[in-house]
């Protein structure tokens, strides 16, 4: 096999990978907090204002990994640095 | 912007020797030049009375509300030091993302450079506004707190929430262009509209969280003097039920 045919095969197969697998993490991590937060809301509407703030900013946290997979995937299709070695620069 | 170019970056409208003019920069001056236009249109005719001008009171609706987030999030500290920092940033980017409506449009969050800036400039402002608040070897000691142990791990902590920060923005607004840039060319009827309008939504949020965000950790960074500053009030509380 050609090296470049190589390396995009494996680019492309492994930035799906990395979204399929590097998403169940947060998304479960993200109901489980999504589902305590509800839960809290229904319990004390009054403070509601401030659970989803809270809530909001510790999504934003758990997602973070979720997008550091996005941004690899990401680089792996459009910013690959191993291209350079096959097509000379 | 097409869906082989990874940012606004690659885009260049004009080049001269080294100096570039990429869509970022022209989509970020486009981005300030409105805010200030509009800032200045409505301030023009500011007034105090009851009869206020609709567009005023619309940006006062927004100023108050950034100012009561602030408020909570410090500890009922006074947000006009915070405002103008946290506000312009929640504003920046809120207008960057929702100006995605329009054609033709790439908003300049989209960029890892734009992001890192933003990123920059919260890393600096955290040391800027605990220093100025209780000095700064209080504010240094918070780094060898409890022990010196922690010294790296605080240096690692503050160097990888600024990485997430750049990265969480730059990732969802670039998400958003490419899934539409995706749907455009699979789906190009209806389906590109419904995920614009998700967009608008992870846009403004990411806005509230980047400010949210940058107001946290600017609150973490004086966290000592607010904590002895809440035990005061709370002193203060008790000797006053004491008394009556």
């Amino acid at each position: 096999m050609e090296p470049d045919v190589a390396i995009g095969m494996v680019s492309v197969i492994t930035a799906g990978l990395t979204m399929a697998i590097g998403s169940i993490g947060p998304a479960l991590g993200e109901a489980r907090a999504l589902d305590r937060a509800l839960a809290s809301i229904a319990q004390q509407p009054d403070e509601a204002g401030r659970i989803i703030r809270t809530a909001f900013v510790g999504l934003a946290f758990i997602e973070s990994t979720a997008i550091y997979c996005f941004v690899i995937s990401i680089i792996l299709i459009f910013a690959n640095p191993f291209w350079n070695q096959v097509t000379g620069g | 912007m097409d869906l082989t170019q990874l940012s606004p970056d690659e885009v260049i409208y004009w080049e001269w020797g080294f100096v570039k003019l990429n869509a970022t920069i022209a989509f970020t001056w486009g981005v300030m030049a409105l805010m200030i236009l509009v800032a200045w249109l409505v301030s023009r005719r500011i007034t105090t009375t009851s009869d206020i001008p609709r567009a005023q009171n619309a940006l006062e609706l927004v100023v108050e509300y950034i100012k009561d987030q602030i408020r909570e999030i410090s500890g009922g500290d006074r947000p006009e030091p915070y405002l103008p920092f946290v506000g312009t940033l929640f504003l920046f980017i809120a207008v960057a993302n929702l100006l995605t409506i329009l054609p033709g449009y790439v908003p300049p969050t989209a960029s890892l450079s734009t992001t890192a800036a933003l990123a920059g400039a919260v890393f600096l402002a955290v040391p800027a506004y605990g220093i100025v608040r209780e000095g700064a070897r209080t504010f240094f000691r918070h780094y060898i707190e409890p022990s010196p142990v922690m010294l790296p791990f605080n240096i690692i902590g503050d160097l990888s929430r600024t990485l997430a920060l750049a990265v969480r923005l730059f990732g969802n607004a670039m998400s958003g262009a490419k899934i539409v840039a995706v749907l455009v060319a699979v789906i190009p009827f209806l389906f590109p509209i419904v995920f614009r309008a998700l967009g608008l939504l992870t846009g403004l949020i990411q806005a509230y969280i980047f400010a949210i965000l940058a107001m946290v950790y600017i609150a973490s960074g004086m966290s000592a003097a607010e904590v002895s500053s809440s035990a005061d009030k709370e002193k203060a509380k008790t000797s006053e039920r004491n008394n009556s």
